[in-house]
Formats: C-alpha cells, structure tokens, sequence
C-alpha cells in the first residue's frame, strides 16, 4: 500500500489500577477504507474507541491523524480533528425537539436533512420532540447528524444492532458509498455478514493486544475468530469436565419451558428448556437479549409474546413477586441492583422473608437468625464488616445477593454474570456452590461474559445471537473456540471431533 | 487503656473514632443535648430544676410525635407534610364534636380525616408515584380548606376540649407529665415496628434501594400506603394531645411544628434520602430543638434575632453530625 493512512495508533495502553484494559493496541486506518475492530468481550475495543474518542486519555502509545500527533481530551477535540462517532445507544437528548438538538452540537441543519432523506426516512419533522422519534429512527438520525458534519474518521460501534433490516441494509449502503468519496469508517460489529458486505480490513484485539490485521474476503470469520481467541484453543482442551457425569445429571424434569418468548426489541425469539438439577449457561456478546430474557424469567419486564411454563404450568408474571413465588430468584449481574448498600448483611439476606403482606408483622429473630447463618456459613461470607453491606468487598456483596435466595430456598436460581468484576477464590467458591445446588435438584441459569466457565459450571450452553437461540451445544463440546464461533452467528465447525475427554480432566476442575 | 489501643496499631485513631460514631451515632446527639443543658445551666444557673425539666419534656413530646411520622416516611426517602393539617384537624374536630358528643366519639371522628389524608397520600405516592413533597403538600392545602368549610357549620356551637385531653396533655403526676403515658408506648411502637418487624425492615430497604426490594419480591405501593396512614393516624394522635396542651383550638395550631419536625427528625440522624435513622434519636432530637427554644428566649434577644440564629444552630448542627456519623 502506497498511501499514507488517515489514522495511525501504535502501541496504546491504558490502566485502570492494576489492571491493564489495553496493553499494546494498534490500528491503521487508509483513507477510504471501512475498517472492522473486532475482539471477544473484554478485549480492549471499547477502551481503544474511547481514546479515539477523547472520553478516557491513553497512559502509553502514539497517535497520530494525517501525520500529526493526535491527543483528545473531550469528545468536541476528537471532533475538530475530524472524527465523529456514532453510538449503539441513541444520543439525542430527548427533551429537545431535533433541530434543538442538531444546535446543540452545530450542525448544519440542511445537510442533516439530506443524510436523513438518503437513510431512508423521508417524513421527519425537525420540531418533534427527540422522545417520539422511534428508537430506531433515532439511530439514524445519529448517524445523519455524523455524516452532516462531513468527518475524515467516522466510528460506528454497533450502529446497525436492533435496526430493522431494511433501515440496516440502507445504512450499510450509505456507509459503503461514503467511504467511496475518501473518507473512512472504523466499524465495530459482531455481525459477520455486515462485516463481510461492508468492510476492506478487520484490526482483530486480544487481551488489550492487537494480534492481527487481516482483509476481508469469502471465509475470513474462521482466522478472524482464530485470532481472537489465540492461544486459548489449547487451554479450553484441558478445562473439560467428566461427560459421563454431565449427562447423568441433566435429566431431571423440565422446571422452566420458554417458548418463542419475545421481548421488548432485542430478544426476538427464543424458546429453551431449563431442568431441575441442571446448570444451564446462557451466551451471547453484549446487548443479544440476554438482559431482556434474564428481566422476562425474573418477572420485572413482560414478554411481547411467547410463554415461560413453570413445572408444565404457564405462568404470567406481572411483578417479580410473581417469579419468586414460583421459587424463582434473580441475581443481578450489577451488585448496586439487588442489595440495600446502608443495611446490614444480616438485613439484606433476610429481606425476602419480609416481603408479602402476612410477614410484615414482628420477627422471629431466632427462626431468621438461624436461616441467615445457615446462608452465611454455607457461602463463607466475610462478615467482619457486616453492619453495613457496601463496606464488604465486591465479592463478599456478591455472596450476599446469593445467600438471600439459599436463605429463601429459591429452586431456581438465574444467575446473571455474577462473577464479573470479583475476585478469583470467590469465583470458584460460586462455581463450586452453583454445582452444589444443581446437584441438589434445584435449576439454575447461568449468563456468563467469561467463557471459560461455562465447561467450569454448566451442564449445557445456550448461545443466543441477534435475540435468537442459534445453537445449544453440550458442555463437552462447548469450549471457548466452539462458543465464540456460535456466539458469532457462526455454524458449528463440521470436522471437530466431539467428546473424548482429555485425561486431566477426569479430576473434576469444575469444583476446585 | 494503652494495651487495647495498641492492638489494631493500624488504624489511625480518628478513624476509630468516626466508625465508632458511625456505630453509635446516638452518641453524639446525648453529648449535644447535655452540653445545652449545662450552657443554659452556666447562663442562668438554678433554672435547670425538676419543674423545668417537665415543661421541657412535656413541650418535646408533641414535637416528638409529629417528628416520629418524618422519621418512618423519611426512612422510605419521603416526607410527610401533611401532618401539620391532619393534627389540626383533629385537635379542631376534637374540641368542636366534644361540645354534644361523647370524648370517645369526638376523638373517633377526629381521627377520621387523618385516615383519609393518610390514603389518599399513600395512594398517591405508592401508586402514582408522585413525589412526597409535592403529594403531601397536596393533600395538606387540601385539608386546610376542608377545615374552613367545616368551621362555617360549627361556628355556633363553640368549643369544648374533653377533659381527658387537657389531663393527658397539661397534667402531671408525681412530677411527671401525663403525656408520657401517651408517649412512651407509642415511641416503644415506633422503635419495635423499625427494629423487629418485617414491615420496618422494609421501610429501611424501600428507602435504600427500591429496586432490590422490587427483585426480593416486595410491592412498593403495599409498604407506601401502609406507611403514609400510619403516619397520618399518628399525626392525627398528636393533635388530639396537643389540644389537650394548647387548649384553644385555632385553623392552624400544629402548623408552625411541621418544619421542627422534620428538622429534628433530621438532627436525629435520619437520612432525607432513606435508609438510614432511627425513632431513639429522633426524640434526641426534639428535646435538643426543644432545650434550643429554651436556651434562645431566656437570651432575651428580639424575635428576629431568635430565629436567625435558631435557623443557623440548626443547619450547623445537622451539618456537623452527619459528618461525624458518615464514615468513609
């Protein structure tokens, strides 16, 4: 290549304490060129962005625009030096109607229109209020708003996810032809038929490193998802659990049946089987509809359409009170959402007893204290700071939200992520106690962002991609590579040999 | 006391001491209280006798009651405004209804309107979410209005407050106000119902964190509306007390107590923004309002002056506790 590229980034890191978010990442953007930054959950992509962006400063490396050295403290910096981004959440403030808004951020209202027209949607009124656009339509108007402002670099990050195809389509479309007029676009999909129509080259991240740059052609998803997972192939191979064990335990009887459930506009379609005695995984890249599932099961959201049975019942749930008389308990994968931070651990894992009406009456400390020991016991919880819970240590909160369905005697327990963010004991004893339940009968659902548990934990691995079931595959087989390629939307792979566990692994890893 | 300070040499000793007081927080509010006490003492020394120690208590007692209703409505993150009109109210209809009716059905049909107000709050804030200020307010102007109408129907037949009342309210025995009769069950009620029910319970998780009770199963508006009668009926109590301390009835008598009671409320160390507090020190806090009232009138400064100042005391000691007691 003889051209000089628009944008070049080498070697930036960035810390968060001890924690490295991005090691050595680089990127090389050609002018002209749609250019895909792709990576597994937890690679480094959206730190690499907000650099890009100006939201957070890089602490090493070098970039430069045009051959300049690149620095961006705010988003407006990012902007003067050309580059634009568009977001998967729509950003319009949605008091304001959309000429408001387009003065808000300067821009030219005439070319907005045209971009808006060319998209696709012919009848927008500038005086409505952002609020009554449709969320989709919004995206779009983003992505007009970006375009009006003619940058050199524009930054989509997973622009096109929940837009109805038609509108995608256009967009992909309108993307492409403005990438014709020297003007390039870093694309950040999980989609690999967009990437595939769309882009020229992908920068593929790993671990905050960038571990490959490849170009675009007919059965590049296979290298791309090589390079992401690295050396991770070989040590997936040795985390296996006992098969033979595994299939004796998932037989129970089908405690939750989901089918074609839809809800809100991510999860579109999605039916399962989740059975006593068994851990069932659920994986997805972020914002597939697992959040809306996990809402939908606990009774906080109502389905759009479908039916979850419960024990061969049909159950409707208006409130999560619903889902948990059922027995039915939600951990939520953010702590702040489950506990009361002032109140004691005490107060916390008992809150459930008080919650229907006939329980509002005086307590029965001994009974209650009894029940929370038990709990407290059971999950080693630290309690030397128990007075109040928020001066625990993140995993000993994590602990605690669990604690309160043992101490409940909930059957079924939908786990979400909740080892992000906690540290590596705790994360076992969650395994190790998950397994406990599952073998005592009860079910539990398990989202996970780290793959590598899913062979630790479950019994099976639902993969969810674009709010759809695309495959559940048995935990023998369901290691980091088969996941990541499912969790892409990939087939799985037709030559790979299922089964025949290594011998380390008959040890049991899976309850260290 | 050298041996036992040294085993956890780690940390600092101010730090020990803000989590002492963060563990203890009705510490401090006893030091203040007493440290007012012994100022008065120094100004005005032989004022601080048995007969002095009755009035105060007796005049601490209604503020108590009223700051009581702030205390659980603030425990959920709320506030009750409307305790002022529903304690006048119920003093006005008490004194009104008692010139033909038996005590004990004037003090049944005072107590009506406050069970009114009180649902149509709870209604409000637990169902239609709207916020407790603006709902309580409300409901208060309400109430004030509904009162002058009845007034009109009244206006002839005078006024009589049972005598059982002005017994309770004015009364002593052996040195001790009668009111304490009243008082002390229903702060044991308040207490026991925040520390050992499951309805208390709620009251500080609700006030934490709405959205994990929501996920525990807890229906919000069960616990609101349940709180908000409780409150109004107690505020409704109150007025009937302090009719029997006032005497005469008037459109606006337990008015200029409102704003005292959240503020004691708040110098007891209840938090606005729920969650945390308790009744013990609330009733802490009235008789340090109460002392403070005492204090600033035998200062013999003008009524300007007086408030100034009791306004300033009042932020500064607010301001003070909670950083001594926030540990962080």
């Amino acid at each position: 290549m003889t051209t000089a590229p628009l944008l070049e980034a080498t070697g930036v890191a960035k810390n968060y304490g001890a924690v490295a978010a991005l090691k050595n990442a680089s990127l090389t953007l050609l002018p002209g060129e749609v250019h895909a930054l792709m990576g597994a959950n937890g690679a480094g992509k959206s730190t690499l962005v907000k650099i890009l962006t100006g939201a957070i400063r890089n602490d090493g490396g070098r970039i430069t625009v045009r051959g300049r050295p690149y620095v961006a403290r705010t988003p407006a910096d990012a902007r003067r030096s050309g580059l634009v981004s568009v977001y998967q959440e729509p950003s319009l403030i949605p008091d304001l109607d959309v000429i408001s808004n387009l003065r808000l951020t300067q821009t030219p209202v005439e070319p907005f229109r045209e971009w808006v027209r060319e998209l696709g949607v012919p009848d927008l009124d500038l005086r409505d209020l952002a609020r009554d656009v449709p969320l989709a339509i919004q995206r779009v108007l983003d992505l007009a708003r970006a375009l009006a402002i003619a940058p050199d670099v524009m930054l989509l990050d997973e622009m096109t996810a929940a837009l109805p195809a038609n509108l995608a389509e256009r967009v992909i479309d309108v993307v492409k032809r403005q990438s014709q007029t020297g003007r390039s676009v870093i694309f950040i999909s999980h989609r690999f038929v967009e990437i595939a129509a769309l882009c020229d080259r992908a920068t593929v991240l790993r671990d905050g490193e960038t571990v490959g740059v490849v170009d675009i052609a007919p059965g590049v998803e296979e290298r791309i998802v090589e390079l992401m997972l690295g050396a991770k192939i070989e040590k997936a191979r040795r985390t296996r659990r006992d098969a033979g064990e595994t299939a004796a335990r998932a037989q129970g009887d089908t405690r939750i049946a989901v089918r074609n459930l839809r809800v809100g506009t991510k999860l579109q379609d999605v039916s399962f089987d989740l059975r006593n005695g068994e851990v069932a995984g659920v994986v997805a890249l972020e914002g597939q509809g697992q959040d809306e599932l996990f809402a939908a099961l606990a009774g906080s959201t109502r389905p759009a359409a479908g039916t979850i049975e419960v024990d061969g019942r049909a159950a409707r749930f208006a409130h999560p009170v619903d889902a948990v008389r059922e027995g039915i308990a939600y951990v939520p994968g953010d702590r702040s959402e489950a506990l009361a931070m002032k109140q004691s651990v005490r107060e916390n894992i008992a809150l459930p007893f008080s919650a229907a009406f006939a329980s509002w009456g005086p307590i029965n400390r001994r009974r209650e204290g009894a029940k929370v020991q038990a709990a407290i016991e059971r999950l080693q919880i630290d309690t030397r700071a128990q007075r109040e819970v928020q001066r625990l240590s993140g995993g000993n909160q994590q602990k605690v939200t669990i604690a309160r369905w043992i101490a409940a005697d909930a059957r079924t327990i939908l786990c979400f992520d909740p080892t992000r963010g906690i540290d590596v004991r705790t994360k076992r004893e969650i395994y190790k106690l998950l397994r406990e339940l599952a073998d005592q009968g009860k079910s539990i659902l398990f989202y996970t962002s780290e793959l590598e548990e899913i062979q630790l934990v479950c019994d099976r691995a639902i993969v969810i991609f674009g709010g759809k079931v695309v495959d559940i595959l048995p935990v023998e087989i369901a290691d980091e590579p088969a996941l990541t390629r499912a969790a892409y939307g990939l087939p799985r792979e037709t030559g790979a040999e299922p089964g025949i566990p290594t011998g380390g692994a008959q040890q049991g890893e899976a309850a260290p | 006391m050298s041996i036992s300070a040294s085993a956890p040499a780690s940390v600092p000793a101010g730090r020990r001491i803000r989590r002492f007081m963060s563990d203890y927080p009705l510490v401090p509010l006893v030091v203040l209280l007493l440290l007012l006490v012994l100022v008065l003492h120094i100004l005005q020394p032989g004022i601080v006798n048995q007969r002095w120690i009755a009035n105060t208590v007796k005049f601490a007692i209604p503020l108590a009651l009223l700051a009581g209703c702030q205390t659980m409505t603030m425990l959920t993150g709320g506030i009750d405004l409307s305790v002022g009109t529903v304690a006048t109210m119920a003093a006005f209809i008490v004194a009104t209804q008692g010139v033909d009716n038996p005590p004990a059905v004037a003090m049944a049909l005072a107590l009506i309107p406050a069970l009114l107000i009180g649902f149509a709050n709870g209604i409000g804030v637990g169902v239609f979410r709207v916020h407790p200020l603006i709902m309580t307010l409300g409901t208060s102007l309400i109430g004030v209005g509904c009162l002058q109408v009845y007034q009109r129907t009244v206006i002839a037949s005078g006024a009589k407050v049972p005598e059982f009342l002005t017994w309770l309210g004015t009364g002593l025995t052996w040195g001790f106000p009668n009111a304490l009769l009243l008082f002390i069950p229903v702060a044991a009620l308040l207490i026991f119902i925040q520390r050992r029910t499951g309805f208390g319970r709620l009251l500080y998780a609700v006030g934490d964190n709405e959205r994990a009770t929501r996920l525990a199963g807890v229906k919000y508006w069960q616990v609101i509306l349940a709180l908000y009668i409780f409150s109004s009926v107690l505020a409704g109590i109150m007025g009937l007390l302090y009719i029997g301390l006032i005497k005469a009835p008037s459109l606006s008598l337990a008015e200029p107590l409102v704003l005292p009671s959240v503020a004691a409320a708040v110098i007891g160390g209840t938090s606005i923004f729920g969650g945390r507090g308790g009744y013990t020190g609330t009733i802490l806090g009235a008789l340090i309002l109460a002392v403070l009232t005492t204090l600033l009138t035998i200062l013999q400064m003008p009524e300007g002056a007086r408030r100034i100042l009791f306004g300033a005391i009042v932020l500064l000691v607010t301001a003070a506790y909670l950083r001594i007691i926030e540990d962080r």
